[in-house]
Formats: structure tokens, C-alpha cells, sequence
């Protein structure tokens, strides 16, 4: 059996950043998870917006905020990792994407708002390229036509158009889909845009309504693997600017991701087992021992170190009974309010976010979780991302920043000990 | 201000109010319905969906019991479509009151309630869940009954007679002349349009807030208010109603429900019907109790909680809600000087029929019409309008007649786009401002293990589609009914409920930062504590 240099647990954005920042390093990596949070993704990455969350008060600059956030909640991951590291991180990430087909773009230092399917605004970080026209035309309210489709479901056209009262000359419309009926999903649509004479059709349905519109939004469903090539061809057949909107899931955005991990981390020799969640986990003769999957299908990794990126409930990195919430690989103690009374509040949208949220892995600074008696359960045992506490991701807008930047962190402190 | 004119005004669409609309329907007088929230937000809706055999009363309240086992032999006869025939068992484990089940046999038939002793080894094989402490076992006539539907068709036929209803109507004040209460002073609470009604008779069957209608005019009805809490298993558990052999308690009733199982229930005395909702508490109460007679209750998972306040007559001090009678009270304020004002409160769902008709006999002494109730012996039709509360029916019928274009909205229930749209096109005027609540209220929407977090969005975009709402208001709605099936997830988040909690909140705040923009459409103490649709229904 080989031994790996690092073990990875854990498929979402910080199991991906893991392994991408361990093989650039030259460590040998394998990689285990089930479908994670990254299938649910809208694709933005967000690094820092809201603090105090119960302010609501949001940052346009997310270092500003950092600042501010590692000033007040010094127990917050973010305090460990400075934002040089995050800086560098957030870039190394960004070009492995761009090096994988799947564009990213944002304005350095600065969040930027973007349209999300229900019409709201929410800032964000760095965006697929393939957005980007929408964040144009929303800055400059300029006259858009948004398309939709028959059979689509998970976003309305005209629910943004209603939402985004502020913007007039949003116009809305409803075309088939060509070659299509039925139900349609946003994968087998992003499949069949390969095809360029799919395009024409769909640009032959919409060029009548174009009207004065300067930019044309669709639902994102331009392509699987080289979105920009389908985006500019779009728009040369329209002569309009285009740009997509993330659908509710399951919508395109996090295949692409998907996909552009599958693409790339092979090639930097990281081992990957899809679909398989880390089972069990020994530690004997100074190496870890993990179980991957389950019956027959169960495979067997040793490592000498290992980054535990297994996320929250919905990743099962954590998990709860009636009691108490456990982690799920090595029964690390879990920091968590007293009483379940005091996990959810009686709202929730409740602005203080929920106290189970907070709820997670404590660490030391060089983010390995602490075991029982207070220092770390093992030497070269990391984490990184949502599975740590004292963060709300959802409710602070720091989820893939977060998960990056706090796996580059744990990968380089690793390295440090191997 | 508009002036609506009504022989007889009924305040309260819990099933005694549509009961009564229905009955009165029947005997030639249409009546107008009024209801402060939608139809069953109280009690009505926040049960267990029991249909009573009587033999929990058999040895606390032996006219209740009687009562019970006559009704429910009317509904399964009458109101088959609302009815789950299911039979039920009464079973006591060690440490149970071992004369209670002694008793028990002899004071089923002092009551006529059928009852019939089981070996353990039978009441095992019947219901495999049942502890291996089991000590004794009957089997009774207890069924499952859907309230929210039973509800919809008795106003169902009524409309068709001629009746009429108005939801979100709550009547704020009365003016009295010479002995009768001449206007009932309504606000729309969605609208806040005031409305005037003028009845030669108004009749208050406003549940727990009989008390509080009654004030308006000037009566004072004592009540005590008795909140419940019920949890909903995600599995069908037992196949028929299984009842705890003990004097009434806490957690001692499971009752199927198509293919889920309802647990319940407490008793907390309340201040008063507004707000309640079921708490982390009274969730791990209800299970820590139960799971002595079905040991599976510790380790399956639970879908929602929700609690509804149970209106309790008072008849003098009483410590314990429980023994505070469940026999309704029909109070004629002609002794309060009121000549036409009657209130219907208290009871049972099982007894619903027998208050309508009690309080409809009385209304037409005063009114001078002669005809008889006829509910008593003419089937309740199956009505259109509630037919989507049905659970298995969504997927029987979209795998039937879907059309191509169909969608399904809601997938963990199967609610498809056409049920929807029939939903919005039959449901018209009843729609509140809320037309998402309205959905779910009548549907399988949100009921699910997705907690409501895709379809609610996906029905929300419809609405939208559709101009059914506009703005920010299909945001507002949507967060309200959001906060709404909150206070059901929120006592019962381990598990996989909780995992579904991670994601509807990566979803709603993650990615669309729901919890900034407008507030929830209204602050609804709405019916805090009725499920409405009887779950999962």
C-alpha cells in the first residue's frame, strides 16, 4: 500500500484547495469525500462582507472587514491566516481554475455585488468570468433583456425583474429551449451547448426580442467545460453583451468546479476517490490510517499527515443526535453551545445567525484541531474550512474564502512537519 | 367601509365553523363564514388527526367516551374520504398502572366502546414496533382522520348551497342595541380594509378564542387554554392508532397518517391561544415518555413538530387541563341579555358534527326554521378543494395526467406546476395576501424533507410567472412561510433534519442573502400553532 505524504478528507472548496495547494508543493496527496457543498455552489467565492453580522453591516472591502473581524472575534479561523495568505491563496486557486478551463474575475481589494437567482444582490468576491456582464449591467442599470426558459425551473426572469425595482430597463422573456421539452436541468442544457448549432438556434429564438437591450442575462447553461468560448460566441451572434445567472441548485455552477478539480488535480498526481467518505481513521506506527467508502468498495490510505476539510452537517463532517454534535472521523471534541434550546434561534433569518453555526473544531494557530486535554489531537493532523468554529459562513459571506485560504494555511504549516 | 348583509354570521373556520356552515347549509340557511387566519389555524388543525373510539375517556368522561364512538361511526360511514380506517390499540408496558388496565375492559363497556383484550404475542405481530416490555394489549375502533380536508369539504358543499366564507376577516368589535348585536366590525388583517357585517344571528365558534369574540359583545366565557405539542415521524410507524393504557398523559398517542406516524401530545397551560409554538423541550419530553411503548421513537427521525391550544371550558378550579371536560359548551347569551349571539367552544374533532348540529339547532329555534339536520344521516361529498392535502396523491396524480410542460415544483412530495395552478385558480378569494401560505396550507408544499427550502423558492418563481405577486412582496412571502415552518423544524434539528437545516440556510442566507431585504410579509402569530394541513398529510 502506497503511503501518501498528505490525506486530504474531504471533497467541497477546502478539500479541492487542499489538495491543489499539497501537490503544487510537490507532497504526495490522496483525496477522499462524498458530494459536498460544492455541488450546491452558486460558483462565487466569497472572502469577507458581513460583520457584525448582527449589524448586518456590509464591507466593500473584504480586508477592511477582515480587519475589523479578527479585531472583535479573535477566536474567528481568520485570525490565523494573514491576508497576504489569503491574497496568495485566493490567486493560486483562481489560475488553477483559469488553467482548467472555468474563468474567474473580480476587482482586487473590493467585493462586488452580483445578481443571485431571486433577484436579490449579494457581495461576493471573485466570480466566473461568465457573470461578470451582469455585475455591468447592474452597476449601470443598463437596458438588459433577461431570458428564461419553459421548463427550467429554479429561476424566474421575471421574479428579478420585479425584485430589482431599481432597474427599469430589465426586461423579461420565456423562450423553449431548442431541441428540448419537458423538464429541462441546467447540466444536460450546459451539455448540449457544446454544439454550436445549438447556440444559433438559441440565438435565432431570442434575436427578436432583443429590442434596445444592450446586455442579454440567460440562466447559467452555457457549456460544462469552456463557458467563456460559448459566452463570446453568444454574443457574436446576438451583438450583445451576455452573461449568465446562477440557477438554485442543482444548477451548473458547481459541476463546472467539479469538473475543473477532476480536470486538474490528476494532472498534479493527487489521488482522487470520488463519491467514497472516510469511514475511520487510525493512527498507529506514527502514520494515519483511513478506511474510504464502505463493503466492498472500501479502500484502505495511509498518510503521514492529513487535512480534515469534511465541512458541516450537510458535508457530515459533523454530525448531531438528540444530544450533542459529534465530528464524524475521529470523535474530535466539537466546541458547540451547552443545549440543543440553544443551537437554532425562534427565526431564521434571525441576523444574529444560529448558534450552532458557530459551533465546530478548535484549533491552534497553526489550525489542528485540539483533542480532549487542550492541545492538538496530532502533530500533522490539519483542518481547514467550515468544520471549523467560531465562524458563521452563510451569514458573514466567507464560505470559499474561508475554505481556501484556511487550507492553504494548514497545507504549508503541514508541510512544515513532514 | 364595506357592509356585508347575512342572515347568520359563524366567526371561526375550525371544523366546528365549517361543520356548522355546512349543517345550517343543509337546513336552507346560507350563512356567512369569517376567519380571522385560514381555515383550521387553531385547534382544528393543530391535532393529532385522531378519530377518537372513546376509549381514552372511558374512565375520566363517560358521556365524551359515548360521544366519540357514536361520531366516529357517522364520519367512517358519512366522510369516508377523510377517514383512515385503521383500527387502533390500547397498550400498557411494566410500570404502567396495573389497575388502570384492570379497569379498563369493564369501563369500555359500561361506554359501548368495543374493545377487545390481545394476547402480547398477537399485538406484537400486529405492531412489530411495540416495546418487548409490553404487559397488555386491546384493540379499539381509533382511525385517522385528515381534519384540514374534512374541513375544506363540509365549506365545500356549503359554498355550493349557496354559503359563503372570508379568510383573514377578524371581527374587532360589536355594536349591541336593545339586547341583539347589531354589526360585527371586521379588518381584513392582510389588508387592513374594514368590513361591517350585519346579521340577524352571529355565532361564535372561534375555538380558544371563543372567549375573546365573545368580549366583543359583552359575554364572558371562562376558559382555560392547554397548549400540545405533536411531533411527525418521517416513517409510518405502526399501521394502526396506538394509545398508551394509562389514565390520559403526556406522549401516549401515535397516529398513522398516510405514510407518516404523529406523536403527541403535552399539555401546558397557556395564557392565551396566540403564539404558541412547540419548543426543544417539549420535543425531547414527548420522546423520552413515548419511547417506553415503541422503543423506535428514540432512534427514527422526525420531520416537523408543531402544537395547537386546545379551547378547555372552564367548570370551576381544576389542576390537571386534562380533567377539565372535553365535552363542548353551547352557550346561549340570551342569558347575558345577548338574544342572537350563541358560542360553540371545547370539544373534540371527532364531535364536530354533533357540536355543528347542537349549535345549529339552537340557531334555528331562534331563527324560526324548522328543518331538521340532515347531517347526520346525508354523506359529506369530496370536494375539490381539498383533495391536494392528500398525502400519495400528489405523485398518483402527476404520474397519471401530467402533461408534458408540467413541472414538478415540490419533489420530495411530488407537487407538480398544474396542482399549483389549480390550487391558486380554485382557491380565488381565499387567497389572503399570502398566496404562498395559501399553497402550503392546502398542499404537500414545504412538507417535505427539504423543509421548503427548493420548493419554496421554485413556487415563489412561479408566483412571480404567474403575477400573482409583484416587488419585493414574493420575497416577504416567501420568508414568512419560511419562519412558518421554522417553528416546526426548529425543535427537531439533529440528523438529517439537521443536515437538510445546513443546507436551506447555505441556500437562503449562503447564497442569497434572503436575510437581508424586506421582513416577512406579516409577523404572524398566525396560527403559531396549527399546522393547518393535517401533516404529511
Amino acid at each position: 500500500m502506497n503511503t501518501y505524504d498528505v490525506m486530504v478528507i474531504g471533497s467541497g472548496f477546502a478539500g479541492m484547495a487542499a489538495s491543489l495547494f499539497a501537490a503544487k508543493r510537490g507532497l504526495s496527496v490522496a483525496q477522499a469525500g462524498g458530494t459536498g457543498g460544492i455541488d450546491f455552489s452558486t460558483g462565487f467565492i466569497d472572502l469577507m462582507a458581513v460583520h457584525p453580522v448582527a449589524g448586518q453591516r456590509v464591507w466593500e472591502d473584504p480586508y477592511a472587514a477582515l480587519a475589523a473581524l479578527r479585531r472583535d472575534l479573535p477566536l474567528h479561523p481568520y485570525a490565523h491566516v494573514t491576508d497576504d495568505e489569503i491574497a496568495a491563496a485566493l490567486g493560486e486557486f483562481a489560475a488553477f481554475l483559469g488553467d482548467n478551463g472555468l474563468c474567474y474575475t473580480g476587482r482586487p481589494g473590493r467585493n462586488t455585488l452580483t445578481l443571485t437567482s431571486a433577484g436579490t444582490v449579494k457581495p461576493t468576491y471573485l466570480l466566473p468570468c461568465s457573470a461578470w456582464g451582469g455585475v455591468e449591467a447592474l452597476e449601470a442599470k443598463a437596458p438588459t433583456l433577461l431570458v428564461d426558459f419553459h421548463g427550467l425551473k429554479g429561476i424566474s426572469a421575471r421574479q428579478i425583474a420585479e425584485v430589482r425595482a431599481d432597474w427599469p430597463e430589465l426586461r423579461t422573456a420565456r423562450v423553449r429551449f431548442p431541441g428540448m421539452g419537458g423538464e429541462l436541468y441546467p447540466e444536460h442544457m450546459a451539455w448540449s451547448m457544446a454544439d454550436q448549432a445549438r447556440r444559433i438556434e438559441l440565438a435565432e429564438a431570442v434575436r427578436p426580442l432583443l429590442g434596445d437591450a444592450r446586455f442579454v442575462g440567460f440562466p447559467a447553461i452555457f457549456g460544462m467545460t469552456d463557458t467563456m468560448a460559448v459566452v463570446r460566441h453568444m454574443e457574436e451572434l446576438l451583438g450583445r453583451r451576455v452573461f449568465e445567472i446562477p440557477t438554485l441548485p442543482p444548477s451548473i455552477a458547481g459541476p463546472r468546479l467539479r469538473a475543473a478539480f477532476d480536470r486538474g488535480l490528476p494532472v498534479l498526481g493527487v489521488r482522487t476517490y470520488t463519491q467514497k467518505l472516510v469511514s475511520a481513521a487510525e493512527v498507529s506506527d506514527g502514520l494515519f490510517h483511513f478506511t474510504a467508502g464502505s463493503g466492498s468498495t472500501a479502500v484502505r490510505i495511509a498518510a503521514r499527515g492529513a487535512v480534515l476539510a469534511s465541512g458541516r452537517f450537510f458535508g457530515k463532517g459533523l454530525k448531531a443526535d438528540r444530544h450533542a454534535v459529534r465530528e464524524a472521523v475521529f470523535d474530535l471534541p466539537v466546541s458547540q453551545p451547552g443545549k440543543r434550546e440553544d443551537w437554532h434561534r425562534a427565526e431564521f433569518f434571525d441576523p444574529r445567525g444560529h448558534g450552532i453555526n458557530q459551533a465546530g473544531l478548535e484549533t491552534d494557530a497553526a489550525l489542528r484541531p485540539l483533542g480532549a486535554d487542550g492541545r492538538p489531537f496530532h502533530p500533522r493532523l490539519h483542518a481547514a474550512g467550515a468544520i471549523l468554529a467560531h465562524q458563521d459562513w452563510m451569514r458573514m459571506k466567507c464560505g470559499a474564502g474561508l475554505a481556501i485560504a484556511t487550507a492553504c494555511k494548514a497545507v504549508r504549516d503541514l508541510n512544515q512537519n513532514l | 367601509m364595506t357592509t356585508l348583509h347575512t342572515r347568520v354570521l359563524i366567526i371561526g373556520a375550525g371544523a366546528t365553523g365549517a361543520g356548522l356552515l355546512r349543517d345550517l347549509a343543509l337546513r336552507g340557511v346560507p350563512a356567512l363564514l369569517i376567519e380571522q387566519r385560514d381555515v383550521n389555524s387553531g385547534a382544528s388543525g393543530g391535532n393529532h388527526g385522531l378519530l377518537h373510539s372513546g376509549a381514552r375517556y372511558v374512565a375520566s368522561d363517560r358521556e365524551a367516551a359515548m360521544e366519540c364512538r357514536e361520531e366516529g361511526d357517522i364520519l367512517r360511514r358519512l366522510a369516508p374520504q377523510c377517514i383512515e380506517d385503521t383500527g387502533g390499540l390500547f397498550v400498557a408496558v411494566r410500570g404502567d398502572d396495573e389497575r388502570y388496565v384492570a379497569d379498563f375492559p369493564g369501563l369500555c363497556a359500561a361506554s359501548s366502546v368495543p374493545c377487545r383484550g390481545l394476547d402480547l404475542g398477537t399485538a406484537r405481530a400486529m405492531e412489530p414496533s411495540l416495546s418487548p416490555d409490553l404487559v397488555a394489549a386491546f384493540a379499539v375502533q381509533d382511525g385517522a382522520v385528515d381534519p384540514f380536508m374534512l374541513s375544506l369539504d363540509n365549506i365545500a358543499q356549503a359554498l355550493s348551497l349557496g354559503s359563503s366564507m372570508r379568510r383573514n376577516l377578524a371581527a374587532q368589535s360589536m355594536e349591541v342595541e336593545n339586547g341583539r348585536i347589531v354589526r360585527v366590525l371586521c379588518r381584513d388583517i392582510t389588508t387592513g380594509e374594514d368590513v361591517r357585517i350585519e346579521a340577524d344571528l352571529v355565532l361564535n365558534a372561534a375555538g380558544a378564542w371563543a372567549a375573546r369574540v365573545a368580549s366583543l359583545a359583552g359575554a364572558r366565557i371562562g376558559m382555560l387554554f392547554s397548549m400540545g405539542s405533536l411531533l411527525i415521524t418521517q416513517d409510518r410507524i405502526a399501521t394502526r392508532v396506538i394509545n398508551r393504557l394509562r389514565k390520559p398523559s403526556d406522549a401516549d398517542i401515535l397516529v398513522p397518517g398516510g405514510t407518516v406516524s404523529i406523536l403527541g401530545t403535552t399539555s401546558i397551560r397557556v395564557a392565551s391561544p396566540d403564539g404558541c409554538r412547540p419548543s426543544v423541550a417539549e420535543a425531547d419530553r414527548i420522546i423520552d415518555d413515548a419511547r417506553a411503548m415503541l422503543p423506535i421513537l428514540e432512534r427514527t427521525r422526525y420531520i416537523r413538530a408543531y402544537a395547537g391550544v386546545r379551547p378547555l371550558v372552564s367548570l370551576g378550579p381544576a389542576g390537571d387541563d386534562r380533567a377539565v371536560s372535553r365535552g363542548f359548551a353551547l352557550v346561549d347569551h340570551a342569558a347575558d341579555g345577548l338574544e342572537n349571539f350563541i358560542t360553540i367552544t371545547g370539544g373534540k374533532l371527532t364531535t364536530y358534527r354533533l357540536m355543528a348540529e347542537k349549535a345549529a339547532d339552537l340557531a334555528c329555534a331562534k331563527l324560526g326554521v324548522a328543518a331538521p339536520c340532515r347531517t347526520r344521516t346525508e354523506p359529506l361529498p369530496a370536494s375539490t378543494l381539498g383533495q391536494w392535502t392528500e398525502p400519495g396523491k400528489g405523485p398518483r396524480t402527476w404520474v397519471d395526467s401530467r402533461t408534458e410542460d408540467d413541472l414538478v415544483l415540490c419533489e420530495c412530495e411530488m407537487v407538480s406546476r398544474g396542482v399549483i395552478d389549480s390550487i391558486i385558480d380554485e382557491s380565488g378569494a381565499m387567497r389572503g395576501r399570502s398566496m404562498l401560505k395559501a399553497i402550503g396550507m392546502r398542499s404537500r408544499v414545504g412538507k417535505g424533507p427539504c423543509q421548503g427550502g427548493f420548493c419554496g423558492q421554485r413556487v415563489t418563481g412561479h408566483l412571480y410567472d404567474r403575477g400573482m405577486v409583484s416587488g419585493m412582496q414574493g420575497l416577504a412571502e416567501l420568508k414568512t412561510f419560511t419562519e412558518r415552518r421554522w417553528r416546526g423544524f426548529s425543535p427537531i434539528l439533529w440528523g438529517v433534519p439537521l443536515m437538510q437545516a445546513d443546507l436551506q440556510e447555505a441556500l437562503y442566507c449562503g447564497s442569497m442573502d434572503l436575510e437581508f431585504g424586506p421582513p416577512p410579509s406579516t409577523r404572524d402569530d398566525e396560527g403559531a400553532c396549527a399546522p393547518v394541513a393535517k401533516e404529511p398529510a
